[in-house]
């Protein structure tokens, strides 16, 4: 049978089709769970590092047990859920924002005029990261996403237990621009972070990532961190999305709830 | 022996796909900022090559000439995603540095060439080596670039320090310019120079 009679093409086109799809599968399925853990461990070293518990050498998995403690937050009361009330879903080894969002019990979507960080979708609950020594916290560590140009830029914003100074912060997934919006890897400027305050005294949201350089001279210094030069977008996106997760909409609830039972423990102490 | 031997070597310096047939810069460029990433790059460029060549081989006489690109191109993006998914696996933290560029393997003109040039002609076994010929010329390069540029970029081999910074107490100024992706241009040309000086054949005419 000649090569180009049109039976002969097909037989050949769908054999190769065939051969090459059974391949793809074979190797996505087989090395799927590797691939996984592989992301579990990536997002708790991340976890760390934005604790500043990132050494080289160490046993990822044995400090962040030893160290850190999940919780899972109700972000409209701002409590702790008790851990009676963990289910599959609702569980914090196996807690994924992005499923969680999409969920159509455990999600909700953000009103428009609300929705600064541009993500349409949230999870009602989320698992945050304590941080204790000597059972105390020392830091809190609280997942944050939204968009930036390309992407939607997936971290954490690590707090001190004062629930006002920031700690650190780190992004885990993203698809930025390498080089201009991508330097939100960059190390010196995720520096810059360490030591901002969050909240103004009158207790609205302050932090902002401001285009240029923070004028040090500049009376709101303490709450502006540097956008990233030549990535307009990603720093409006960054300033957007610290603003909503620490708002209302966000985190405060609990941030509030937090700071009021801790200053009533320390008027008792 | 030595059409073998011809096979497997000529594509280092003789005819390399990148420094002589100027194919599949891009990638060179992108990827060559660490030696790290240079060495995944380069190897999997090198197992598409090799299986690509390999697969379209074997089925060479049965492709009819006016399929036979969709068909080499689907052989190359399977071996591509296959690829994806190990580094995936395997070397996690270098499969994000190395980000879309895996991917973009597919785009790498050095696969459709060698498919197109060698393995539409030759027998399954002399096409593998063909691959693996053009996978170590591809990787020779991007071993070179990758060396200098982060020797001299951050002054570090495979992430140990090599020249003591002047941040960490020592004497180097590390050279901003060799992260950027230009660095390796200027690397590339000197490389090709450097080839051509001592193998004056390859010189184009006039």
């Amino acid at each position: 049978m000649s090569n180009d009679s049109t039976k002969k093409m097909v037989t050949v086109a769908l054999g190769v089709c065939l051969v090459c799809s059974i391949l793809v599968s074979t190797a996505a399925v087989a090395l799927n769970a590797r691939q996984e853990k592989n992301k579990e461990s990536d997002k708790i070293k991340n976890i760390l590092i934005a604790g500043e518990l990132m050494q080289e050498g160490i046993d990822v998995k044995a400090v962040f047990d030893s160290k850190v403690q999940p919780e899972i937050v109700n972000l409209q009361s701002g409590e702790f859920l008790p851990e009676s009330d963990y289910n599959a879903k609702l569980d914090p080894a196996t807690f994924n924002v992005k499923v969680m969002a999409d969920d159509p019990d455990y999600g909700t979507a953000i009103p428009a005029d609300k929705d600064l960080a541009r993500i349409r979708r949230m999870p009602k609950y989320m698992t945050i990261y304590i941080v204790k020594v000597n059972d105390q916290a020392e830091k809190y560590i609280l997942p944050i996403y939204g968009k930036g140009l390309w992407s939607t830029l997936y971290g954490f914003l690590a707090l001190n237990s004062d629930l006002q100074t920031i700690e650190g912060i780190t992004f885990y997934e993203h698809g930025e621009t390498p080089g201009l919006g991508g330097e939100v890897d960059n190390p010196r400027w995720k520096e810059i972070w360490k030591g901002k305050q969050v909240f103004r005294e009158n207790g609205e949201v302050g932090i902002t990532v401001i285009k240029g350089q923070v004028d040090p001279d500049d009376p709101d210094a303490q709450y502006e961190v540097d956008g990233l030069s030549g990535s307009t977008l990603t720093t409006r996106g960054l300033d957007a999305m610290v603003k909503f997760w620490l708002g209302d909409s966000g985190y405060g609830p609990f941030i509030r709830g937090h700071r009021i039972q801790k200053e009533e423990i320390n008027e008792q102490g | 022996m030595s059409k073998v031997k011809k096979i497997l070597l000529d594509p280092i310096f003789n005819n390399n796909p990148i420094a002589y047939q100027i194919l599949g810069i891009c990638s060179a460029l992108a990827v060559t900022s660490k030696l790290e990433t240079s060495i995944v790059m380069a190897l999997a460029v090198t197992f598409v090559a090799a299986f690509s060549n390999f697969a379209v081989s074997l089925i060479r006489n049965h492709v009819s000439s006016s399929i036979r690109i969709l068909v080499e191109m689907t052989i190359i993006a399977s071996l591509v995603i296959v690829a994806d998914q190990i580094i995936k696996a395997y070397a996690y933290d270098i499969s994000k540095q190395l980000s879309v560029y895996v991917g973009l393997i597919i785009t790498n003109c050095i696969l459709m060439g060698r498919a197109e040039a060698f393995a539409l002609k030759n027998p399954p076994l002399l096409s593998l080596l063909d691959g693996i010929g053009n996978g170590l010329g591809y990787a020779f390069v991007l071993l070179f670039v990758g060396f200098f540029r982060e020797l001299i970029g951050s002054g570090k081999l495979l992430g140990i320090p090599i020249l003591p910074l002047v941040t960490d107490g020592g004497w180097y100024v590390p050279n901003g310019l060799f992260l950027l992706s230009p660095s390796a241009f200027i690397i590339i040309g000197l490389l090709i120079w450097a080839i051509r000086t001592w193998k004056p054949e390859q010189i184009e005419e006039e």
